[in-house]
């Protein structure tokens, strides 16, 4: 294969790996950071307390972490159908990894949110604020260089997970080793490809890491 | 301004306040003293209910506050001040982004809170370094920024919890001259809690001594000094082990009582131990003396009817 041959398809599943990270991510702090403050804030010793609630989560969010992400791909396809009117292609991928990474990424949440002194949060209440101001102007700040990590260890996540999209047709770099590098024994294909994605996990934490120690002023 | 009564608090066996009652005066700087587990940072934390006591009320500024429901208890809170041991300043925020969040938290404008913030940091001394990070400061800078963002909402009272105790020894001098700046200008009304003697010393009117989570001895401390067998003014100014023959006195104002004692009843009077400090502005402390002449026994009569003996020693 040629370089002029190459060229289009690995721009194509560049592109379809951009997409497919790009809106997982989007909806993964979406509904992960949420769920990463009702894990960190229903603890005993959080900021409301509701040991109940708690195991709740904690056990949907496990449940969610246990399964592997082929296995999950598969098995949300009818909640795909409901969300997307289809269960192939690069838009239906959206479902499942965002489905897969948001318990992960909540997690990480709830970690980077327990990282900031019980003695700041108290400080807070003692000032008279409301548990609303305390995350939105305590908690949260205080956390986003862990948040931001956190978001950098999930967009990797993610990418490596997009890696798998091509079970149900979402195209992408992954899809484009295993079919071309793979199935069509295009040696040279399956090396760029893994250079670009190494390059592209790369630059991903470089970014995060950059921003991350930025926004930290401990 | 801040009455305390009845205050009971038990975490599971462990009882940490066990009946509780305190009053702190308007513009009185009240330090609670006592060794770590005598209860004394529970009751601090009571006083704006960042604990809930079992039983008891608390009553700030007129506002008995453990009559009040959430929102108004939010309210309430504004208005009371509070340092910490370990500053619990908000490490994404500058120096003046710190000072200004109870104002946020009040819901006061934009340039309204600019300008109360530079005034606090101007009364801190740290208008330079409105821009810099907690993370940029020294320690005693750091709990300049927690004065200053307690006192931003103009609270009637403001409450120390060990404010000075992870501070070097001349940062903690520094420190507690401001407290007693404060108090002075603002007519601040101060409780305080600590496990250091010199704390007491250097900046409060009255003190009391906690353990096993009851109040042991409370009172202004002039009046303490010249109590019988007071533990606070044991622990306040040590005094080497009794004589036969000596007296124990508490020095108060009256600084001129040995001269007029050795002219009025001819007698003489020597200092076996003790000592006299400073004590929130004013000479205090107490004196092991042994009188002796011709008028030893009117001159201790006379000391014994102006309160000043707390033990006679034999």
């Amino acid at each position: 294969m040629t370089w002029s041959e190459m060229s289009p398809l690995l721009w194509e599943a560049t592109g379809q790996t951009a997409v497919m990270v790009g809106w997982s991510t989007l909806f993964t702090v979406l509904f992960g950071l949420p769920l990463g403050v009702c894990l960190a804030g229903t603890d005993r010793a959080g900021l409301f307390p509701a040991p109940v609630v708690r195991r709740v989560l904690g056990l949907v969010v496990n449940v969610g972490r246990s399964l592997p992400f082929i296995v999950l791909m598969i098995a949300v396809i009818p909640v795909t159908r409901v969300l997307t009117g289809t269960t192939i292609g690069t838009a239906a991928a959206v479902v499942p990894l965002t489905i897969g990474a948001v318990p992960f990424f909540a997690r990480l949440v709830e970690t980077a949110l327990r990282e900031v002194g019980r003695d700041v949060v108290q400080a807070a209440e003692a000032m008279g604020a409301g548990r609303v101001t305390i995350v939105t102007r305590v908690l949260l700040p205080e956390a986003l260089p862990g948040l931001v990590a956190g978001l950098t260890v999930a967009v990797v996540t993610l990418i490596s997970y997009s890696a798998m999209a091509g079970v149900i047709g979402g195209g992408g770099l992954g899809d484009l080793a295993v079919r071309y590098g793979y199935q069509r024994f295009e040696t040279t294909l399956m090396v760029v490809t893994v250079v670009v994605l190494v390059v592209v996990v790369q630059l991903a934490q470089t970014v995060g890491d950059a921003v991350a120690r930025r926004l930290s002023h401990r | 301004m801040i009455t305390v009564t009845g205050l009971r608090k038990a975490y599971g066996e462990v009882v940490a306040l066990d009946g509780v009652d305190l009053h702190v005066g308007k513009g009185e700087v009240f330090g609670v003293l006592g060794r770590s587990g005598a209860g004394k940072s529970t009751l601090l934390r009571c006083v704006n209910l960042l604990e809930r006591p079992d039983e008891g009320t608390v009553t700030v500024d007129g506002r008995e506050l453990t009559a009040l429901g959430a929102a108004d208890l939010r309210r309430a809170r504004q208005r009371i001040g509070m340092i910490h041991q370990h500053f619990a300043l908000l490490s994404s925020r500058t120096v003046a982004g710190n000072v200004a969040f109870p104002l946020e938290v009040m819901g006061v404008g934009r340039a309204a809170r600019a300008r109360r913030v530079a005034e606090m940091l101007d009364l801190v001394g740290l208008a330079d370094r409105a821009g810099a990070y907690p993370a940029q400061l020294s320690g005693g800078q750091k709990q300049r920024v927690g004065i200053a963002r307690a006192l931003a909402a103009e609270p009637s009272v403001l409450l120390s919890d060990e404010a000075t105790s992870a501070l070097d020894p001349a940062t903690t001098q520094s420190i507690l001259a401001l407290l007693r700046r404060l108090n002075r200008e603002l007519g601040l009304t101060i409780l305080l809690i600590t496990h250091e003697m010199d704390v007491i010393k250097a900046v409060c009117d009255s003190a009391a001594i906690m353990s096993d989570g009851r109040i042991a001895e409370a009172g202004r401390i002039p009046d303490l000094l010249a109590t019988p067998g007071s533990r606070l003014a044991a622990e306040l100014f040590p005094l080497p082990p009794a004589e036969p023959g000596t007296v124990t006195v508490a020095v108060a104002a009256d600084q001129t009582l040995l001269s007029r004692l050795t002219r009025a009843y001819d007698v003489d009077v020597a200092v076996v131990g003790g000592a006299v400090e400073q004590v929130a502005g004013a000479p205090a402390g107490r004196l092991r003396l042994r009188i002796t002449g011709a008028g030893a026994a009117d001159a201790l009569t006379h000391l014994r009817e102006r309160g000043l003996m707390p033990e006679e020693d034999r």
